[in-house]
C-alpha cells in the first residue's frame, strides 16, 4: 500500500464511520426536496415535453447532493484536522503534495457518489426515470465530484475558523448550487439571468449530468465536458500548488 | 555524521506589530546515539526550532539536516528518519488507538505493521486500550499514543518536544524507560524539557536557548561543573536583605543561595545575622542543572541590560 493509500482509506473512514450523517442524512434531505417539490410542481411545471417535473428534478437534484457532500467532505476534514491540530500527524510524514490531493478529492468523490446513489436508489421505486447515455452521467458525476472535492480542499486550507468555513459553503457553494438550474431549465429565465447562469460553472454540471439521463440539456454535453473539464484542471493546478508551498498548514 | 545539524538557523515571524525574530543563527549539531536536551524559558525558540526540523514550518535562513538530508530539498527522506511528538495533545477523535496507529504505519508506506504496534502497545502501557476511541482516554493516555505515533516507522532520529508536561510519576517512568531502551539500541532522541531533573538525569548533552539564541552547549557534566559547585538552602518567614535577594532563587519559603567557596557560605550567613534573621532547615546540597539553568539565563538578561 503506497502512503498516500492509506490517506486515502483513512479518509473515507472518516465519513463512514458517521455516515448517518454524512450519507444518510443528505439522502434524506435530497428526497424531502423531491416529494415536496414533485407534489406541488409535477402538474403545473413542463421544462421537457416528454419528461414529468419530477423525473425532470431528480437527476438535478442527486448531482446536487453529489455536489455539495464532496465539497463538505474534503473541506471540513481539512479544516478540523487544522483546528484540531491532528493534521500534524500528516504533516510530518513523506506524503508528498500529490498523495494529499489525490487522497482528499477522490475521498471526496467517494461521498459525492455515495450521497448521490443513495439518493436514486430511495427513489428508484416510484419515480420514473430513463437512463439515455449512462456514461455521460458517470462522466458528470466524477468531474463534477472532483470539482466539489478541489474546491473543498481549497477552502479547508484557506478557512481558519469554522464560521469562515460555514460562510463559504452558504455564500459561495450552496447559492451556486441552487441557481444552477437543479430546479428549473435556464430556458425559462428572462434573457439576463440566462446569460448569468451560463457564468455559473455549476450550472453546466447538472445540465450535462441531466443530458446523460435524457438526452436532452440547455447546452451540448459536449460544450459543458470541455468547460467542466477546463475548470477542474484549473482549480487542481491551484491546489496542487498550494499543498506544495503549504499555504496555511505550514508555517 | 551528525544525526542532527542545524546550521545557521533564523526565524522570522511577520506579525501584525512588525517582525519577531524567533531564532537568531541557531547553529549545533547532535551526533549519533546521542540524548541530547534542548532547554529554555517558554517563548524561547525550542518549538520553533523542532518544528523547522520536523517541516512544520520554514526556516527563514540557515539548513537543517537529519542524518545528512536536508528537510527542505530532500523532506521526504528527512522526515523517514525522524519521529517526532508533538507538544500539543492533538488526536483524531474519529478513530480508535489502533487504527491510529495503522493509518500513520501506512503514511509512511509500511504495511502489516501488526507486530511493531503490538510492541508499542505494550511497551507503553497501552495494551488494553488498543480498541478504544482516542476520544475516551485521558491526557496521559493521548500523550503514550504520540510517542507511539512517533515511533510507529521505527525512526532512527526521535523528537520528544515536552513529552512529560501535565504528566503523572508513573507515565513518566515508563515513558523514560522505554526512550533511554530505545537510546541504547543507537536511536538518537533530542528532549526539550521543562523539568530539568529529567534533563539532568537522561542527556549527555545539552543547549540551552534564549530568546531564540543558543545561550550554552556542552556535556551535561562540564555544564554542572562551570556553574557554582554548591548550593545553600534554608527557609526564612521574614523577607530577605537586598544584597542577597539579587542572587537568590526563592520559592515560598525556601530560599537558594548560590555559593562557590565557604567563604561564600559564611558570607551569606553573615549577611542573614547582620539582619537579624534566622534561616531554618539550612543544608549545603551540590548544584544541580536547575541551578546551571537558572544562572545561565541570568547572566545573560544581564549581558542584554549592559
Amino acid at each position: 500500500m503506497r502512503g498516500w493509500s492509506a490517506l486515502f482509506y483513512k479518509e473515507v473512514l472518516r465519513f463512514w464511520k458517521v455516515s448517518f450523517q454524512t450519507v444518510a442524512a443528505p439522502v434524506l434531505t435530497a428526497v424531502l426536496y423531491l416529494v415536496i417539490f414533485g407534489h406541488v410542481l409535477e402538474n403545473h411545471v413542463k421544462v421537457y415535453e416528454t419528461v414529468g417535473y419530477t423525473s425532470f428534478l431528480l437527476p438535478g437534484l442527486v448531482m446536487m447532493s453529489v455536489l455539495q457532500n464532496a465539497f463538505a467532505n474534503s473541506s471540513s476534514s481539512m479544516v478540523q484536522s487544522k483546528i484540531m491540530g491532528n493534521l500534524v500527524f500528516i504533516l510530518l510524514t513523506p506524503l508528498g503534495y500529490w498523495s494529499w490531493f489525490f487522497a482528499y478529492v477522490l475521498s471526496a468523490m467517494v461521498r459525492g457518489m455515495a450521497v448521490g446513489l443513495g439518493v436514486l436508489l430511495v427513489t428508484a421505486g416510484f419515480i420514473p426515470l430513463t437512463f439515455y447515455n449512462p456514461l455521460w452521467i458517470l462522466a458528470f458525476a466524477l468531474l463534477g465530484s472532483a470539482m466539489l472535492g478541489t474546491l473543498g480542499l481549497i477552502a479547508g486550507l484557506w478557512a481558519e475558523k469554522f464560521d469562515q468555513m460555514a460562510a463559504f459553503q452558504n455564500f459561495v457553494i450552496v447559492p451556486m448550487t441552487f441557481l444552477s438550474g437543479v430546479f428549473y431549465s435556464i430556458h425559462s429565465l428572462p434573457p439576463f439571468w440566462q446569460q448569468v447562469s451560463h457564468l455559473n460553472p455549476f450550472f453546466y454540471m447538472i445540465d450535462g449530468f441531466r443530458f446523460g439521463f435524457f438526452g436532452q440539456s440547455d447546452v451540448s454535453p459536449w460544450l459543458s465536458f470541455s468547460l467542466v473539464a477546463m475548470a477542474l484542471a484549473a482549480v487542481s493546478t491551484l491546489t496542487l500548488y498550494l499543498l506544495k508551498t503549504g499555504y496555511k498548514i505550514r508555517g | 555524521m551528525s544525526a542532527i545539524s542545524f546550521l545557521q538557523v533564523s526565524k522570522t515571524f511577520v506579525t501584525s506589530r512588525g517582525p519577531l525574530q524567533a531564532l537568531e543563527r541557531v547553529s549545533f549539531d547532535i551526533q549519533e546515539g546521542e540524548f541530547f536536551g534542548l532547554l529554555g524559558p517558554n517563548g524561547a525558540g525550542k518549538t520553533t526550532l523542532i518544528s523547522i526540523l520536523a517541516g512544520l514550518s520554514r526556516a527563514s535562513e540557515g539548513r537543517v539536516t537529519v542524518l545528512g538530508h536536508d528537510v527542505l530539498k530532500d523532506a521526504a527522506h528527512a522526515r523517514r528518519l525522524l519521529g517526532v511528538v508533538p507538544q500539543e495533545l492533538v488526536f483524531d477523535p474519529f478513530f480508535s488507538v489502533r487504527e491510529a496507529l495503522q493509518f500513520q504505519s501506512g503514511y509512511f508506506g509500511i504495511q502489516n505493521n501488526h507486530a511493531w504496534i503490538d510492541e508499542l502497545l505494550e511497551s507503553l502501557g497501552l495494551a488494553d486500550k488498543a480498541s478504544s476511541n482516542m476520544r475516551q482516554l485521558s491526557g496521559g493516555m493521548k500523550r503514550r499514543v504520540l510517542v507511539a505515533q512517533a515511533l510507529v516507522h521505527k525512526p532512527p532520529v526521535i523528537v520528544l518536544d515536552e513529552p512529560t508536561a501535565g504528566v503523572d510519576v508513573e507515565l513518566r517512568q515508563t515513558l523514560w524507560h522505554f526512550i533511554a531502551k530505545l537510546n541504547k539500541q543507537g536511536h538518537t532522541v533530542l528532549l526539550t524539557t521543562h523539568y530539568l531533573e529529567e534533563a539532568e538525569a537522561l542527556c549527555s548533552r545539552i543547549a540551552m536557548l534564549k530568546a531564540g539564541r543558543v545561550v550554552a552547549l556542552d556535556t551535561t557534566s562540564e555544564l554542572l561543573k562551570a556553574s557554582a559547585s554548591n548550593v545553600l538552602r534554608f527557609k526564612l518567614d521574614a523577607e530577605l536583605p537586598a544584597a542577597l535577594q539579587a542572587k537568590a532563587r526563592v520559592t515560598g519559603r525556601i530560599v537558594q543561595l548560590p555559593a562557590h567557596t565557604a567563604l561564600e557560605v559564611e558570607a551569606h550567613l553573615a549577611a542573614l545575622r547582620l539582619a537579624g534573621l534566622v534561616p531554618e532547615d539550612m543544608e549545603i546540597r551540590k548544584a544541580d542543572l536547575e541551578d546551571v539553568f537558572i544562572d545561565v539565563m541570568h547572566q545573560h538578561s544581564q549581558g542584554e541590560a549592559a
